[in-house]
């Protein structure tokens, strides 16, 4: 009987094509967002209401991930940036290779911003690394306050929360105070923003985050945006 | 449910591992995984007696370390344990700390029968 040392991590493969991609941002100076969220918290009508606000002349591209569907594609086509849909089948999360089939598409085009809107799961999205300058978390006012204490894995990668829905609040029992204090309690550092994609409530803040993440990138600033 | 996926890469490790030994099997395989890993142990076992079923492999025992969720105080330096979250210091009650452990998915070893 022999015992082996191994001691590798399991998403190796993953992690080298992570670093690979992310390595290729940073020299194009692309902007890569990996947007994660429970299924219907609104990371599509986020993206649809984000894309409005973009120039045309900016190079903005959408990839989008289901397990089945072309429907968030159809939806996000329509603002005129190149958007792909990935469907998994039946896969829970995208991984590196998912994200670099899909750029291969889209070779020797600059890219300004890449958003990546996760398959809607709060749990496995966030084993795996996409090569992306931030992971985003949404939250709906229409759940529970307590989501970033029930999924403290996801909560505490990511580096912006934005409460979604926050129009529906006098509609529902989501106590803001304390889903922002649970979101902290997991991840002390976490930046939050409250949006509301039917009034526009917020989407100014949200902007601003993404401008600024934008510049630390050294890309240009984007133009002035209309909600 | 990724686990399947993550177990799948697994066995391929230790098979691939295994192959540079001519002549000897796989018996064992060792993991570690973090609380904050995003991965279930349960779901986990499932998968591997799933896909090993009415195979060679279907011997092979699968050993699962579970590693809590360890943080460092940034003010005080105290490290402790934090789970299942929040993260107020014990010592000095700040929340400004940094994650040390929890978030493994690694593969430890493999332990092979030889001829």
């Amino acid at each position: 009987m022999t015992v082996i040392s191994m001691e590798k991590k399991v998403l190796n493969e993953n992690q080298r094509i992570a670093a690979e991609l992310r390595e290729r941002f940073k020299k194009e100076g692309t902007l890569c967002l990996n947007l994660i969220s429970s299924p219907g918290s609104g990371k599509t009508t986020l993206l649809e209401r984000t894309l409005s606000g973009f120039t045309p002349q900016e190079r903005v591209f959408v990839l989008t991930g289901d397990l089945q569907t072309e429907n968030d594609a159809q939806r996000l086509a329509r603002y005129g940036f190149p958007v792909q849909q990935i469907t998994t089948g039946g896969v829970c999360h995208l991984d590196g290779r998912m994200i670099e089939r899909a750029l291969e598409r889209w070779a020797g085009m600059t890219m300004d911003v890449l958003f990546i809107e996760n398959v809607g799961n709060l749990v496995c999205p966030s084993s795996y690394d996409l090569g992306e300058e931030a992971k985003i978390v949404l939250l709906s006012v229409t759940e529970g306050e307590d989501k970033p204490l029930k999924y403290p894995s996801i909560f505490s990668k990511a580096e912006l929360l934005v409460i979604t829905k926050v129009d529906l609040l006098p509609h529902v029992p989501f106590d803001l105070e304390q889903a922002r204090e649970n979101a902290r309690l997991v991840h002390p550092g976490i930046e939050i923003i409250e949006v509301s994609c039917a009034t526009g409530a917020g989407m100014e803040d949200w902007r601003r985050w993404i401008a600024q993440r934008r510049a630390q990138e050294g890309s240009p600033m984007p133009a002035a945006v209309t909600v | 449910m990724h686990e399947i996926g993550i177990a799948n890469e697994i066995l391929a490790a230790g098979m691939q591992e295994v192959a540079r030994h001519p002549g000897s099997w796989l018996v064992r395989i060792g993991v570690r995984v973090g609380e904050l890993s995003g991965v279930d142990r349960a779901a986990l076992d499932f998968a591997f007696a799933a896909l090993t079923k009415g195979t060679s492999l279907e011997a092979v025992r699968v050993e699962i370390e579970t590693v809590a969720r360890r943080a460092r105080c940034r003010g005080c330096g105290l490290e402790f344990e934090s789970q299942p979250w929040g993260a107020h210091c014990p010592g000095c009650g700040s929340l400004d700390n940094v994650l040390i452990a929890g978030d493994e998915l690694d593969l430890r070893y493999i332990e092979v029968e030889e001829p």
